[in-house]
C-alpha cells in the first residue's frame, strides 16, 4: 500500500449566513452603535449553517480522488480547506507533499500584461519558483500554440488564446498533490477534452488528485476512488464507478423530460406548438441507463395546420459537442391536433457518457419551423463490465456488430498473406 | 481494449523510463502541513514568509509594470506629482504665508519632506487596498497573505528611488552636498516603510472587515500630514508639546532627511527612538491582527 498524503478528521465549516448579509461598511456598524450603544456587547443574531460537517478522508499517494455531489453540497469547501485558503472550523488534516490549486482557469492573470509576463506572474501564484517557470516556459508557449503574441498584452487576447494560456500555465505546474475544481467546465469542448487528457497524464505520473466535477464520465474515467457529498456530509465513499451509480441514481442530473402546460408559453408559433419530449428508457424504474438499454424517445406537438408536411428531426450530441447521429421521421401530411413521434436507440449502440438532444420540426421536408437545443438530456453509464478491461472504451458509439471468428488452415492463410505481398 | 496488451507491464525496456524519472526534483518543500482551526493569537507563520519571497517578488513586480503600464507619461507621473506639490507650497507657504524653513531654499526644504513623504501616504494607501483588491487570488489559491501588504509597502519603493534621484539634483542645483550624515537615510526610510507597514497592516485588515474603511484612509493621510513637518518647520512647535510631537515617527523621518541631505534642521535624536519603539508596538499588533483576519479573509472578501 503506497503511503497516505492526505488525512482529514472530522473536518467542517461553519458559516454565518448572517454575517454575510449584514453590511461590510464601517459606516453602518457606527450608527448603530450610536443608536444603541449597548448592541456592541450583543452577537448580532445570525442563523450558522454548515457547508462541510465532520468529514474524514484518507488519499494515498498516486490515487485520483473525485469528489461528486450537487452545487452546495460542500465540494469546494473541502477543496478550499485542502488548499489552506480557508480553515476549518472543526476537526484536522495532515497533507504530506507540494499541493498545487486549480479553481480557476487563469489564477492572477492581469489583463495589462503580456502572455510572457502573466506566464511568470501566473505561474509564481500557482506555487512555481521562478527557475521552474523559465525552464518549462517554451513548452508553455508551445502547448499553449500563442507564440506570436506571446508579448502582446493579454487584454487584446481572444478568449480562446486566453483560456490556452491560462490553461498551459497551470498544466505545467508540477505539484506532488493537486487540487482541481470545476475548470473543466470551462472552454470549448477541444479544451475540455485537452484538460482531461493533461489530468491522465498527471495521474499516470503518479501524483495524487483531489478532483471536483459535475463530469460523470470524466469522474468515472479518471478516478480511482471517489466520495459523494450532500449538505456538507459524506453519503458515500468507496470505488469512484460505484459512487456514480449511486449518486446517478439518486440525482439525475439528465433531464429526461421536458413538458409544456399550456400552449402560450410552448415552443413554436401559430403552425406547430411543442407539447413535450420524453426519454423512456426501457429499464425497470430507478435503474441508471446503461450501454445496454434500449432508449425510445416521444416528441409530442399540436399542429394547428391540417395536411401540412411534417416531420421530425433529432440531432443526438454528446459532451463534447459532437453530433453522434441525425435521424428524422418520414415525411407525410399531418393532420390538426396532437401529432407523436417516437424513436427507438437500441441498447449495446451508445457509449457511455452524456448526451443532448436537439430536435427540429421540419415543414415541407426542407424547412426548419421549430428548433429547440438541449431539449432532453440523458447519462449513459457503463454496464456489466466484460473482460478485465476497465478503461473507457473510445468512440462516439459502441453498437454490438456481427463478429465471425474462426479456425482455418494454414492453405487459406498462404493464399492472403501472397496477396499481401503483391500489392 | 488493444491498448491493454500493446504495452505488456511487464516488459523491461518500457518499465524503466517512467515520466517520474524524467521530472527533475521538485523544489524543497514542507514536507507535512497540518491544516487546524484558527486557534489563539500568538502563530504568526513568519518562516513561511521566507519560503514565499519569489511571491513577494513577483507581487512587486507586477505592481511596478502595470503601474508605469497604465499612465501615459509612466514614470514622469512619479516625479511630476511631488514636483508639482513642491511648487504649490514653495508659492503657498513660502513666498505668501512666509513659514520659516530652517535656512534653506524653499524648494529643497519642501522637496527633501515630500519624497519621503509622498512614500509613505502611497505605501499606506496601497497597502489598505491591497487585500481587497486581490481578493480573486485570495479566494483561488493559498500563499501567506502577509505577502499582499509587503508587496504593497516595496513596490513603492521604485517610485521612491525616482524621487529621490531627482531629490539630489534638485539639491545639487542649490549647491547643497551631502555629507557623511546620508548615512542614516537607510534608518530614516526603513523607519518611514515600517510605520507605513505597521499601520499599513490595521488599516488592511480593517479594510477587509469594513469596506469604507479605504475612504477614510486618505483623511488620515492627510491630517498625519499636517501632523509632521512636511509643510513647516519642526521649530514651529511649541517645545512643551515638542514630546508628543516626536512620538509621530513621520516627524522624525522627515525632520531627518532634511537634516541629512542639508545638515540644517533637527537631527535624529533620543526622540526617535521612542516613535521607532511606538511603530514596533503598532507593527507587532498589526501582524497578530493581520494574522487573525487572515484565517477568516477567503470567507469574506
Amino acid at each position: 500500500m503506497s503511503k497516505v498524503v492526505i488525512h482529514g478528521e472530522g473536518l467542517g465549516k461553519r458559516y454565518h449566513r448572517g454575517a454575510l448579509q449584514e453590511s461590510t461598511l464601517l459606516r453602518d456598524h457606527l450608527s448603530r452603535m450610536l443608536k444603541s450603544p449597548l448592541s456592541v456587547f450583543r452577537r448580532p443574531k445570525d442563523e450558522t449553517f454548515w457547508a462541510l460537517e465532520d468529514v474524514s478522508l484518507e488519499v494515498r499517494e498516486g490515487e485520483v480522488l473525485g469528489l461528486i455531489g450537487r452545487n452546495g453540497a460542500g465540494k469546494t469547501t473541502l477543496l478550499k480547506i485542502l488548499s489552506r485558503i480557508t480553515k476549518p472550523t472543526t476537526g484536522w488534516a495532515e497533507i504530506h507533499g507540494r499541493v498545487g490549486t486549480l479553481l480557476e482557469v487563469g489564477t492572477g492573470f492581469h489583463s495589462e500584461l503580456t502572455g510572457r509576463e502573466n506566464t511568470f506572474l501566473s505561474g509564481a501564484i500557482l506555487g512555481m519558483s521562478k527557475r521552474e517557470i523559465d525552464r518549462k516556459f517554451d513548452e508553455i508557449v508551445a502547448f499553449a500554440e500563442i507564440e506570436k503574441f506571446i508579448d502582446t498584452p493579454v487584454k487584446h487576447y481572444s478568449s480562446g488564446m486566453y483560456v490556452r494560456l491560462a490553461f498551459a500555465v497551470a498544466a505545467h505546474l508540477e505539484p506532488e498533490i493537486l487540487l482541481v475544481d470545476e475548470v473543466l467546465a470551462v472552454g470549448d469542448a477541444a479544451f475540455q477534452k485537452k484538460c482531461l487528457g493533461k489530468m491522465s497524464d498527471v495521474s499516470r505520473q503518479g501524483r495524487t488528485i483531489v478532483f471536483v466535477s459535475h463530469n460523470m464520465a470524466a469522474l468515472r474515467r479518471l478516478c480511482t476512488r471517489a466520495i459523494w457529498l450532500d449538505g456538507g456530509q459524506v453519503v458515500k465513499t468507496g470505488d469512484a464507478g460505484e459512487v456514480v451509480d449511486h449518486y446517478l441514481q439518486k440525482n439525475t442530473e439528465c433531464n429526461l423530460e421536458s413538458a409544456w402546460a399550456d400552449d402560450l408559453t410552448a415552443p413554436g408559433d401559430g403552425r406547430v406548438r411543442l407539447r413535450s419530449v420524453r426519454v423512456i428508457p426501457q429499464t425497470d424504474f430507478g435503474e441508471p441507463i446503461t450501454v445496454h438499454t434500449p432508449l425510445r424517445i416521444e416528441f409530442t406537438y399540436f399542429n394547428y395546420v391540417p395536411e401540412m408536411m411534417l416531420n421530425v428531426s433529432m440531432l443526438l450530441n454528446n459532451l463534447e459537442e459532437v453530433c453522434v447521429f441525425n435521424t428524422y421521421s418520414d415525411f407525410a401530411p399531418r393532420p390538426a391536433g396532437l401529432i407523436r413521434h417516437t424513436v427507438e436507440i437500441p441498447g449495446d449502440f451508445l457509449n457511455a457518457g452524456s448526451y443532448y438532444v436537439n430536435m427540429l420540426i421540419v415543414k415541407d421536408a426542407s424547412t426548419g419551423i421549430l428548433f429547440r437545443d438541449n431539449v432532453v438530456a440523458f447519462e449513459v453509464v457503463e454496464g456489466e463490465v466484460v473482460g478485465n478491461w476497465y478503461g473507457r472504451v473510445p468512440g462516439a458509439v459502441r453498437p454490438k456488430l456481427n463478429w465471425r471468428s474462426e479456425a482455418i488452415d494454414a492453405g487459406d492463410l498462404e493464399v492472403s498473406t501472397a496477396r499481401g505481398q503483391s500489392t | 481494449m488493444a491498448s491493454v496488451t500493446a504495452h505488456p507491464p511487464d516488459d523491461p525496456g518500457l518499465a524503466k523510463v517512467s515520466p517520474e524519472t524524467i521530472a527533475l526534483p521538485l523544489p524543497t518543500a514542507p514536507a507535512t502541513v497540518r491544516i487546524e482551526p484558527p486557534h489563539g493569537w500568538l502563530d504568526l507563520h513568519l518562516h513561511e514568509v521566507w519560503q514565499y519571497r519569489e511571491l513577494l517578488y513577483f507581487f512587486v513586480w507586477r505592481d511596478v509594470k502595470v503601474r508605469y503600464k497604465q499612465t501615459v507619461i509612466g514614470i514622469a507621473w512619479v516625479v511630476l506629482q511631488p514636483l508639482m506639490t513642491m511648487g504649490v507650497f514653495t508659492l503657498f507657504f513660502g513666498r505668501l504665508a512666509r513659514l520659516p524653513s530652517d535656512g534653506l531654499p524653499y524648494p529643497v526644504f519642501y522637496f527633501a519632506a515630500l519624497v519621503p513623504w509622498t512614500y509613505f501616504s502611497t505605501a499606506l494607501q496601497s497597502c489598505t487596498s491591497v487585500v481587497v483588491d486581490n481578493q480573486r487570488v485570495i479566494t483561488k489559491v493559498y500563499f501567506p497573505r502577509l505577502v499582499l501588504p509587503l508587496s504593497a509597502v516595496v513596490s513603492g519603493l521604485v517610485d521612491f528611488a525616482i524621487g529621490f534621484v531627482v531629490l539630489l539634483v534638485v539639491t545639487a542645483i542649490y549647491g547643497i552636498h551631502p555629507t557623511l550624515a546620508a548615512l542614516w537615510l537607510p534608518v530614516l526610510l526603513l523607519l518611514a516603510l515600517l510605520t507605513a507597514f505597521g499601520v499599513g497592516l490595521w488599516m488592511s485588515s480593517l479594510n477587509a472587515l469594513y469596506r469604507d474603511v479605504r475612504y477614510v484612509v486618505p483623511f488620515l493621510v492627510q491630517f498625519w500630514m499636517f501632523a509632521s513637518p512636511v509643510a513647516y518647520p519642526s521649530s514651529l512647535v511649541p517645545q512643551r508639546w515638542r514630546w508628543l510631537y516626536g512620538l509621530n515617527p513621520m516627524a522624525g523621518v522627515i525632520d531627518g532627511f532634511r537634516w541629512a541631505l542639508t545638515g540644517h534642521g533637527v537631527a535624529p535624536g533620543p526622540l526617535m527612538l521612542a516613535s521607532a519603539s511606538a511603530v514596533m508596538v503598532v507593527l507587532i499588533g498589526g501582524l497578530f491582527f493581520f494574522q487573525r483576519m487572515e484565517g477568516t479573509v477567503a470567507d469574506r472578501v
